[in-house]
């Protein structure tokens, strides 16, 4: 059956996303170099490579939305959920390393001259209401309607909301930062290329991973709907 | 096409005559507007520079086109119109455009009042504000009545509107605050006329899903 052959995708996913974090890890502490900023920098390979994590998983949730709009494909409203679901996470930890790194770079927890930051916030927010939305409505075909028209308005909203943040830093904060001081070398750039895969492998993981939970959930229902 | 857009103009016109009859939208946003430009007067202190009030502004239009907002599908809700509206051989973004035009209608009654109490009670406005104006409008009611349409499908309608809307307006309080402070308005009125048509095309293009099953 098609269930089983998709389970076993979830511990495959889950060795390589944990073989790349391990390598990831090494990398970072061991061979990638020490620059000026001495270790702070380091939470760079973290904070870059979940912050494009999390704009993955909003853009697989709106084309699954969109798939199920377009082809009315069954199944892709739930892969739509569990992929925006996981971008929140994502997003959240976005801003967690985020603010950690504004503060030791610059001494505050939050700069609204950051714009990454600031688009996360706004993404943040929408994102969330999303699961308002999702839980207030009874589930059904309606639902599901509602939930893939709003992912597909999120990824819309990025490029817009990038857009409005640079337009209201130029009346809120005339001086922009200069973020990155000197170009990656090559060494620090081979290291992030391995961050950013390890990322993406643990979004893979996690999403196969809460997929299948929640089909197993839904056939769980099924039986004992049959049964009762 | 003639006929689209006279299925516009009369769904518009009924919800525009029902509005003359019960009169129960444009009333309270109107002393609403009003009322937040008085609690803003307030809430800055002596001193404050106009730009801080024509923060103000925005956010009192903001709040207001969501008041107007969520009391725009409540006749549909309570006599369960949507269902025969769905049932009308109509297309059924007409029922979207029509719905737009009818807020956008209620939304400009309450700013005819509220740019002049605004110009009394605070400062004078420029034509580039009053430009910024114009263009947020039409992305409020174009973003905000799929909104709307989206919120009554739920249980908690009146709670969850403000939480759909206000992420996606935060573009809208940026393009107009820069429309009405900056020395060159020209970017942001691009910038909210931008935002107009991206999401008045996706508003249009999606309604459909959002009232059917």
């Amino acid at each position: 059956m098609s269930t089983s052959l998709r389970n076993n995708r979830v511990p495959l996913a889950a060795g390589l996303a944990f073989a790349l974090i391990s390598a990831a890890i090494a990398l970072v502490f061991f061979y990638a170099p020490v620059d000026e900023d001495g270790l702070n920098q380091k939470i760079f390979y973290f904070h870059v490579p979940i912050a494009l994590t999390a704009y993955a998983c909003f853009i697989w949730g709106a084309w699954k939305g969109l798939m199920h709009l377009w082809k009315g494909k069954p199944g892709a409203d739930l892969e739509s959920y569990v992929a925006i679901h996981l971008g929140v996470i994502f997003g959240a930890m976005t801003l967690i390393t985020g603010s950690l790194w504004a503060k030791y770079r610059w001494g505050h927890w939050w700069l609204w001259s950051e714009r990454q930051l600031v688009l996360f916030l706004v993404l943040f927010l929408f994102y969330s209401a999303y699961f308002m939305l999702r839980f207030s409505v009874e589930p059904g075909p309606q639902r599901e309607n509602l939930c893939a028209v709003y992912a597909i308005f999120g990824v819309i909203l990025i490029p817009i909301s990038f857009l409005a943040i640079r337009l209201a830093n130029q009346y809120i904060h005339p001086i922009a930062f200069n973020r990155h001081g000197p170009q990656m070398a090559t060494s620090q750039f081979a290291t992030f290329c391995v961050c950013l895969a390890a990322m993406l492998a643990l979004f893979a993981a996690l999403y196969q991973f809460e997929l299948a939970g929640k089909r197993l959930d839904e056939k769980l229902r099924e039986l004992r709907e049959l049964l009762a | 096409m003639s006929a689209y857009f006279s299925d516009v103009l009369t769904l518009a016109q009924k919800d525009l005559r029902l509005e003359l009859r019960v009169r129960n939208t444009v009333p309270a946003m109107l002393l609403f507007v009003v009322s937040a430009l008085v609690v803003f007067h307030f809430a800055l202190p002596a001193g404050s520079s106009d730009l801080a009030a024509k923060g103000m502004l925005w956010v009192a239009i903001v709040f207001t086109a969501l008041l107007g907002l969520g009391r725009a599908f409540v006749a549909e809700r309570e006599q369960r119109l949507l269902d025969g509206l769905l049932l009308a051989p109509c297309d059924r973004s007409a029922i979207w455009l029509a719905k737009t035009v009818s807020v956008l209608g209620f939304l400009v009654v309450a700013e005819l009042v509220a740019l002049p109490a605004f110009a009394i009670f605070f400062s004078g406005i420029d034509g580039a504000t009053i430009a910024g104006v114009a263009l947020a409008d039409l992305g409020i009611c174009a973003v905000g009545t799929l909104l709307a349409a989206m919120a009554v499908a739920g249980r908690a309608r009146e709670l969850l509107l403000p939480l759909l809307f206000l992420p996606l307006a935060i573009p809208i309080v940026v393009g107009g605050v820069g429309a009405s402070v900056a020395d060159d308005p020209g970017r942001y009125l691009g910038f909210l006329a931008l935002y107009d048509a991206v999401f008045a095309i996706i508003s249009w293009a999606s309604f459909e899903y959002v009232v059917t099953e």
